[in-house]
């Protein structure tokens, strides 16, 4: 049956629209530069790229969920296939020059194939924990969907693409969770990562060791379980520093860079210094649309992919930055109103993976601009440039669509 | 219970609703933080308090010759420029109040708004080359000029001037076409770069790499305050480089090099291929193209019919003339056909009638019966005509590519041109049509005439053969080139031949009283004429010495030399300096240099340059510039 057009999800269409306008402008008003440069045109790529996505969206809006199961496997082999050959022939470009993160075919780059993937790992994990229909109640139980989500993982973390990664991880803890699975499973599923952080200061790991062989003991998982848990602590603790040397040097400089970016103000730091001063400059109503003067100067490095949310903050200042926040949160919330609506637990963990990762761009990108998270590089949802992940995320909204439209038709109230 | 169940999912939800408001409750927090509460601080550092990169420029590696003498050095200048003010206008306003102190004309202004504009975030030069006086005088009324900087700031600077000019050639501002090679990205706009000579070879070690630091300016362009020495790149200086020219054999050679002549002199040491002298007349002086040529003198250097910026020892060719007839010789003893002591068929009486042209010798009362070793001594051209002829055309085109008169010598030296000659009969063909040429064209090849035109640098390195063991020691100033592997091969009895019949020239061939000092060293070499069918010849000597085992050969070409006095002793004079022997004696000698080639003046094919052209014209390898009258001058800025 076809989903007809005035019985949409009419929030979810509102805010997703909203965000579009909203990114375009900021866009628009990225490219405005004291010395004009390529980015001062972008926006009617952009915009050509918006054309795609309205009609990926109504694709995916007229796509059953169940047709959309069924074709999950093939979706997530191609997303490997292409992952697998974006690390063999991929090329870099534009901000992440050095990144293998572009597939291009004749010369003719085509798009950084790792946006759609996340979008086949939800949907895969989805479908895996659907069939399932219990939630996973021990470590065994987690290896199938660490496995969907690990290898991805691996291939754009090889790109090497950290902040891609961590979003694939981020989204199978929430959708892990959102199966319901225990939190204290998944905080031994995390616990080596945590180890792995810790490791470079001895006693904050030997305090963590002695936390979590607490944690063991009051949660009293299997005995196998716990020591697996412990070796790969004790493991990560052991393997931390040769992992460190092996990361490529701009990456350790930006983790350094987060923690003071004094630490090298011209090269790593000078991104998030400019960005706090654009951001801080902006003050309560901002410079102006268009003319802030951090980004004219073209003191704001990559003000129209990563860096787009500072333009925001020094033209529109708090004000703007509140209004992108809410639209924003706006946006996760009904989403995940979609997600407890939803008739079968796929379209249920599908939107909340959606969700999931949205959220995650959201916080990533946003929290590296002040300087809360470390910089990592992957854009903001509707906002920066870039045609991959703009029709990843309208594919992604397509599909809530349609799912909040099933709940509609099976006559869903809320209880 | 399906873990999917409402209630589940409803408690679940709970938590991540609250998840998603704490992070979003925390954004707003830090923002509210940086743009409400700390706004004041960071309104300051964007609208008042600006970082700007100031480049730091690395000082250029010294280039010193073998005993560390300094061929070309750093001295400290200054360089005066405007920190990039808010608007254009505002630069314009300032640097009209600046121009009568930096005698700055309407034109100045203009190019440097026009650099501004290239580059709006770097400081524009206004004056590259500041007096220490000018200096203070700006430093004085600093308040009234916003964005005034003055760094200190190393320049170039050659001690001997134009003496070592065509050797370290000059610097000057990279163009838009350099910066466009990949090899030369990392300089920045404004940035210097070696324009010719060793300057230009080595320049990717000379030049270092520049530093930055960063000054915080405030809205108004002024600095504010230096932005913590955290911040600052150093430059890195640029690498020395050793040579292994001889600085007192090169001004030696330039202060008896005679006065208002034009050519070239080359020394090397044979059995290594060192460079040690290297100087072509007129020169130019490197100096003044620090920081900016000035038009009048580039339009002059240009314009010049004596070519100043002309290397006439590796970018011009010239008939080797004479000089060419141990090239033969070392043929015809290669292949077997002749010894030192040989005679000919048919004795020298002023020449030789071949088919039905008279070849004539440059001596018209003859020489008579000649061995091979005589006809070098008295450069008899019949000897050599029948030796040509005995060769035969496709041997003697042969043996001329092994031995290197087809090509380059690869000195490290940018521009060097590629020495001409045929490569096979084919080239007769293809020039004339076939059978309409004879082997009367070998008559003139035999003597150095004809098809042939050679660098003052590839008739010295076969020179060095004959002064060495016989192999091909590649002329090098810094690193030697690839090593060769040509070589003469002759057996020694036959090199100490060829040297005996050398040291015969100096002692009483042609050039007779060359050597007319010490007695004690025994010098070898060869004189030669090209003829210049637009105007007198062109005159050569190379010679070595000592002759038993040469420690220097020396060649020398003097253009417009007619029978030229001067080059023999010329030669012999560096050569007894270089050894350590008085040549005041010599510095009296002149010698008449026989016309010692054909009588009949022959242009090249129309192949080849035109030898009377290429003595004029440079090859333009992009290190010299464009030889035209109208060339426009570069920015007098740097």
């Amino acid at each position: 049956m076809r989903p007809p057009l005035h019985e949409i999800d009419k929030p979810l269409l509102a805010v997703t629209v909203g965000l579009a306008a909203y990114g375009l402008a900021a866009l628009y008003s990225a490219g405005q530069t004291d010395v004009p440069t390529f980015v001062s045109t972008i926006w009617h790529k952009q915009l050509i790229w918006l054309g795609v996505g309205l009609l990926a969206m109504s694709l995916m809006y007229r796509t059953s969920p169940r047709l959309l199961e069924w074709a999950t496997p093939y979706a997530y082999g191609i997303g490997l296939l292409v992952l697998l050959i974006t690390l063999t022939t991929g090329t870099g470009a534009g901000t992440a020059a050095s990144e293998r993160s572009w597939i291009s075919i004749g010369g003719v780059r085509l798009g950084q194939p790792a946006e759609l993937a996340k979008l086949a790992v939800i949907l895969m994990l989805a479908r895996w924990m659907a069939e399932r229909r219990e939630a996973p109640a021990t470590l065994r139980d987690l290896v199938p969907p660490c496995l969907i989500a690990g290898v991805p993982t691996l291939l754009v973390a090889k790109q090497p693409d950290l902040g891609s990664a961590i979003v694939f991880i981020a989204v199978l803890f929430a959708m892990l969770y959102w199966a319901g699975t225990k939190p204290s499973l998944l905080v031994l599923l995390g616990s080596p990562v945590i180890g792995l952080v810790l490791a470079f200061s001895t006693v904050a790991w030997g305090a963590w060791i002695v936390v979590l062989f607490g944690l063991l003991l009051w949660w009293r998982p299997y005995v196998w379980e716990g020591l697996a848990v412990m070796l790969a602590n004790v493991v990560m603790g052991v393997i931390a520093v040769p992992f460190w040397r092996r990361l490529a040097p701009y990456q350790q400089n930006r983790l350094l860079a987060f923690l003071n970016p004094e630490v090298d103000p011209r090269a790593t730091g000078w991104h998030v210094i400019q960005s706090k001063i654009a951001i801080g400059s902006g003050g309560f109503l901002g410079q102006g649309f268009t003319h802030g003067p951090q980004k004219r100067l073209a003191f704001l490095p990559a003000q129209h992919t990563d860096f787009i949310f500072p333009v925001v903050g020094e033209e529109l200042g708090f004000v703007g930055v509140l209004l992108a926040l809410a639209l924003f949160t706006a946006l996760v919330l009904i989403l995940l109103r979609v997600s407890r609506r939803a008739t079968d637990p796929y379209s249920s963990l599908c939107v909340f993976g959606i969700s999931g990762l949205l959220f995650t761009h959201i916080i990533e990108n946003i929290g590296m601009t002040v300087n809360l998270l470390p910089i990592t590089g992957i854009p903001l949802p509707f906002f920066s440039y870039g045609g991959s992940f703009l029709l990843a995320c309208s594919l992604a909204v397509g599909i809530s669509l349609r799912v909040a439209w099933e709940s509609r038709q099976s006559g869903y109230a809320e209880l | 219970m399906s873990s999917f169940h409402p209630h589940l999912l409803d408690r679940r939800l709970r938590l991540v609703r609250m998840v998603v408001w704490v992070a979003v409750g925390a954004f707003v927090v830090v923002f509210f933080r940086t743009q409400i509460l700390e706004h004041s601080k960071y309104q300051l550092q964007s609208e008042t308090n600006r970082l700007r990169p100031i480049p730091l420029p690395a000082p250029r590696g010294i280039i010193t010759d073998r005993n560390g003498k300094l061929l070309a050095e750093n001295v400290p200048g200054y360089t005066i420029s405007l920190l990039p003010a808010a608007d254009e206008d505002s630069l314009h306003a300032t640097l009209r109040r600046i121009a009568p102190i930096v005698k700055l004309d309407s034109v100045g202004i203009e190019r440097v708004l026009v650099r501004y504009r290239r580059t709006p975030y770097l400081p524009v030069t206004v004056l590259p080359n500041a007096t220490f006086a000018l200096v203070s005088a700006l430093e004085e009324r600093r308040l009234i000029f916003p964005g005034l900087l003055i760094q200190p700031e190393p320049k170039r600077h050659y001690p001997d001037s134009s003496l070592v000019a065509h050797l370290v050639g000059y610097i000057g501002e990279v163009t838009e076409a350099e910066r466009a090679q990949r090899r030369l990205a990392p300089v920045r706009l404004g940035g210097l770069l070696g324009k010719d000579g060793l300057e230009r070879e080595y320049d990717d070690s000379l030049r270092g790499a520049d530093g930055v630091r960063f000054v915080e300016v405030s809205a108004l362009g002024r600095v504010v305050r230096e932005a913590g020495a955290a911040s600052t790149l150093p430059p890195i200086p640029g690498r020395a480089l050793s040579t292994t020219i001889d600085l007192d054999l090169q001004r030696y050679v330039a202060q008896i090099f005679p006065a208002g002549q034009r050519g070239a002199v080359l020394a090397l040491n044979p059995n290594s291929g060192e460079v040690l002298a290297l100087y072509s007349a007129p020169g130019y002086d490197p100096n003044a193209f620090v920081g900016g040529v000035d038009p009048d003198y580039w339009r002059f250097l240009n314009v010049s019919a004596a070519h100043p910026l002309l290397d006439r020892a590796i970018k011009t060719f010239y008939p080797p003339g004479s000089t060419w007839k141990l090239a033969l010789a070392t043929m015809g003893l290669k292949r077997g056909i002749v010894t030192l002591r040989s005679h000919m068929p048919i004795s020298c009486r002023g020449g030789l009638q071949y088919g039905n042209r008279f070849f004539r010798c440059w001596s018209a009362t003859g020489h008579g019966d000649l061995t091979l070793a005589d006809a070098i001594a008295q450069s008899c051209d019949v000897y050599f005509y029948q030796l040509g002829l005995k060769l035969g055309l496709t041997s003697l085109l042969e043996d001329a590519s092994g031995l290197g008169f087809r090509s380059r010598t690869g000195i490290d030296l940018p521009g060097e041109i590629t020495a001409v000659f045929p490569g096979g009969t084919d080239y007769y063909d293809r020039v004339y049509g076939p059978r309409r040429w004879t082997s009367a064209v070998t008559l003139n090849l035999a003597i150095g005439q004809g098809e042939n035109a050679q660098t003052l640098v590839n008739m010295v390195r076969f020179y060095q053969m004959l002064a060495s063991d016989g192999r091909a020691r590649p002329p090098y100033l810094v690193h030697p080139a690839a090593s060769s592997n040509v070589s003469l091969g002759l057996l020694p009895e036959q090199l100490a031949g060829l040297r005996q019949a050398m040291i015969s020239v100096v002692e009483r061939g042609t050039a007779r009283g060359a050597g007319r000092f010490g007695g004690s060293i025994a010098i070898a070499g060869k004189t030669g004429t090209a003829q210049n069918p637009h105007g007198p010849a062109h005159g050569w000597f190379i010679g070595f010495a000592p002759a038993e085992k040469p420690e220097i050969v020396v060649g020398a070409i003097i253009e417009f030399a007619r029978e030229g006095p001067y080059v023999a002793p010329l030669v012999t004079r560096v050569i007894g300096h270089y050894l350590g022997v008085d040549t005041t004696a010599a510095s009296h000698v002149r010698i008449v240099l026989p016309t010692d080639t054909a009588p009949h003046s022959r242009r090249l094919l129309p192949g080849p340059p035109t030898i009377e052209d290429s003595t004029i014209v440079p090859t333009d390898t992009g290190a010299t510039p464009a030889d035209t009258g109208n060339a426009t001058p570069p920015p007098r800025n740097r």
